[in-house]
């Protein structure tokens, strides 16, 4: 493990991910708009463990950002012009902002002060954009396009149609190739690869910040804060310097939702959503490179697809067995799928928790540690 | 004056809420160490422990009475319940009084459940990091609450007050203000009673018995009480029993007031975290003190006058954020909280 094959860790993921319409398309879930979030909440997981996994320090915080990525990018539309990329630089800039006033306070605080900081934070914003600011966010409506909107920058637009978001000229719902493969109908669009390339983008960054000096002390402050301290080193503008870069990635993650779909609401702030990217980030493997995506993907995946599992589809599943096993089994895994869902993802969370601190990562590679022991025995 | 003082007495009843849940959070964290974000939801099991006795006594009898025809010309079926069948007018109080005496049910459940709690998940989490904690527990509150709504549904469930106090009462008058000037619905004030007694009964039982100090000495240094021969594991199981109860009636007597949902607790959680900050980790009398302190201020900042206040310095929605500022403002200017002892959490 000495040596880290990250050039190769990076070009295995770029190809997944921009083969991801053709791979995801047996699981069913290899249409745009879900492989997007995908993308985005594999950007905003990834920004996160730069935080949490190297330092340590949970915030519960993140959703803030998240939001004022949103409602900065649906600003720039509404102002300036549907191209995304004004958009996109201004969410990422005002979560900055944002993140550098919010963990210059909460930082001053470490362990369960820090969390409970950072959730006081995340309320009161959600508050305030509920109330307060709604000549900013639109209060409980959600900020949103309309057809009077001055977009300065923009040609005239066509009588009473909302224009969408493009990336000059390309709109990002507009599906360019749609081929079938192997009896499967796949989506190529403009909106998944805008995504992609963020996404790997912040992969890079992500292996970047690992590799470095400043990863090694983000390290060292997660391992023995005191000692750090003692050295004559102050922890504090690392920590802060890590908050806001994930405050960032989240802002970068609010401004291609509000691409996705122009629209910005102030529930994308409740503290619940910061919960998420906790969820994932734990899920799929705190400190480690590929986790945070995997726990990303894995959340969307059931959020979309296992959520819409029902009594029929099930029924579907068991018929080849005894009409009683069936009834019995479908009444047995009822409860876990469709609404219920979450108490699958709540359990699933308790059992990573409690007996793979690692994650699915760690799982991934204990199994295959098992495997390689065998084959070495057997030699 | 009387509306000041109608808005802190508004605020007593939700800063009662406040107070016995961070109470219990408290004497979990000051006896085993644990951050528990499962709390708000032991919180809700108390209010559904209600719920659930008020389905009970009210199972029916079905009986179809052919004299009378529903809208439909059908004959009308009547439902009876058993206790008013088996008790007469007897049966008809306890249904009426269904949430009061659902304690007697909502107290043993809770500290069962309290004590499964402990001993089957966070025993195994004192060694591990306080994240860990947080995250398990969280995880916990989450199957808990979706376990509550897989049986409960999504939609909120209310529950009556004793008809006795339904309705409300005029305090104004009787300190000397005009009528209707400050008037207060019973059960608020018998749920500010309420919670009164609990926090005085969780107060004497530590002080005055021998249990209680045992707790107590361990609250001070665990390893010393362990040294002498005092099982003292299972005292602070027992305590986190005990800690389950204090929210579990919270969340029973509470009912009325708001019909109870699967995620009240976590509504509740967030808020009860930052009265605990406030007042002071591991700190009971910090608890209560911040609990009845933020839910008075909450419910003053929602006066017309200092919104006005506020906004003319730019704050206008002061009631929105007041407990989160008061909580900023403390965690930065007193770390360790109101009544908090130094370096308390302080990794």
């Amino acid at each position: 493990m000495a040596k880290h094959n990250d050039k190769l860790v990076l070009l295995i993921f770029s190809i997944i991910v921009l083969l991801a319409p053709l791979l995801l398309a047996p699981t069913g879930a290899a249409y745009p708009d879900l492989m997007q979030r995908f993308a985005i909440y594999g950007i905003f997981a990834i920004g996160f463990n730069i935080l949490f996994g190297l330092t340590g320090y949970l915030s519960f915080g993140h959703a803030a950002f998240l939001g004022v990525g949103s409602y900065s990018a649906v600003w720039m539309f509404k102002l300036l012009s549907m191209n995304i990329i004004p958009g996109l630089i201004l969410a990422v800039a005002m979560a900055g902002l944002f993140s550098l006033l919010i963990g210059y306070v909460s930082l001053r605080r470490s362990g369960i002060y820090f969390s409970i900081l950072t959730l006081a934070f995340a309320q009161m914003s959600y508050n305030l954009a509920y109330s307060v600011l709604t000549p900013l966010t639109n209060g409980e409506t959600g900020l949103q396009l309309r057809l009077d909107d001055p977009r300065i920058l923009d040609a005239a637009p066509v009588e009473g149609v909302l224009p969408s978001t493009n990336l000059f000229g390309l709109e990002m719902r507009e599906v360019f190739w749609n081929p079938t493969f192997m009896g499967y109908e796949l989506q190529f669009n403009y909106g998944f690869y805008v995504s992609a390339f963020f996404l790997i983008l912040s992969f890079y960054i992500a292996i970047r910040i690992f590799r470095s000096p400043f990863g090694m002390m983000l390290r060292a402050i997660k391992t023995n804060q005191t000692r750090l301290n003692y050295t004559g080193i102050s922890s504090r503008p690392y920590t802060l310097a890590a908050f806001v870069i994930s405050g960032m990635f989240a802002g970068l993650a609010g401004g291609l939702l509000a691409t996705m779909d122009p629209l910005a609401g102030a529930e994308r702030m409740q503290w619940t959503v910061g919960g998420e990217v906790v969820l994932m980030v734990v899920l799929g493997g705190m400190g480690t490179l590929t986790g945070p995506v995997l726990g990303a993907v894995f959340i969307k995946y059931f959020e979309n697809i296992f959520s819409k599992i029902n009594a029929v589809v099930l029924h579907g599943w068991f018929s080849f067995m005894p009409t009683w096993l069936e009834n019995f089994i479908v009444m047995i895994i009822y409860p876990f799928v469709g609404k219920g869902w979450h108490l699958t993802l709540g359990a699933l969370f308790m059992l990573v928790v409690i007996f793979l601190p690692g994650g699915l990562v760690d799982g991934a590679k204990r199994i295959g540690g098992l495997f390689r022991r065998k084959t070495k025995q057997e030699a | 004056m009387d509306a000041i003082l109608l808005q802190i007495i508004n605020g007593l009843d939700k800063g009662s809420a406040y107070a016995l849940i961070a109470l219990g959070l408290t004497l979990i964290f000051g006896t085993l160490g644990v951050v528990n974000f499962a709390h708000g939801a032991l919180f809700m099991l108390g209010a559904f422990c209600a719920v659930t006795f008020s389905k009970i006594l009210s199972i029916s009898q079905v009986v179809i009475d052919p004299t009378r025809t529903d809208f439909l010309g059908n004959p009308l079926k009547v439902n009876t319940p058993y206790v008013e069948v088996w008790f007469g007018d007897f049966g008809t109080a306890l249904l009426d009084w269904s949430v009061p005496l659902s304690i007697l049910m909502a107290i043993p459940v809770m500290i069962l459940i309290g004590i499964i709690m402990e001993r089957g998940l966070i025993k195994h989490f004192y060694n591990r990091p306080h994240a860990d904690q947080i995250l398990v527990t969280f995880g916990l509150a989450i199957v808990i609450q979706e376990i509550v709504k897989a049986f409960f549904g999504a939609n909120p469930i209310p529950q009556a007050a004793p008809d006795a106090f339904i309705g409300s009462l005029d305090l104004g008058v009787m300190v000397g203000f005009a009528e209707n000037a400050i008037i207060y619905p019973y059960w608020r004030l018998i749920y500010f009673a309420f919670s009164a007694l609990i926090i005085a009964g969780v107060f004497a039982f530590l002080r005055f018995t021998t249990f209680g100090m045992v707790v107590r000495a361990g609250m001070a240094d665990r390893e010393t009480v362990g040294l002498l021969g005092i099982n003292i594991d299972r005292r602070f199981t027992i305590m986190f029993g005990v800690a389950a109860a204090v929210a579990g009636l919270a969340g029973v007597m509470y009912t009325p007031i708001n019909p109870p949902n699967y995620h009240m607790g976590m509504d509740f959680l967030v808020l009860s975290f930052v009265v605990v900050v406030v007042g002071g980790m591991g700190s009971l009398p910090g608890a209560v003190l911040a609990g009845f302190l933020l839910g008075v201020l909450e419910s003053l900042a929602s006066m017309p006058e200092i919104k006005n206040l506020f906004g003319a310095i730019g704050l206008p929605a002061i009631d929105q954020i007041i407990i989160y500022l008061v909580a900023v403002i403390v965690l930065l200017v007193r770390p360790r909280g109101l009544l908090g002892k130094a370096g308390m959490m302080e990794e």
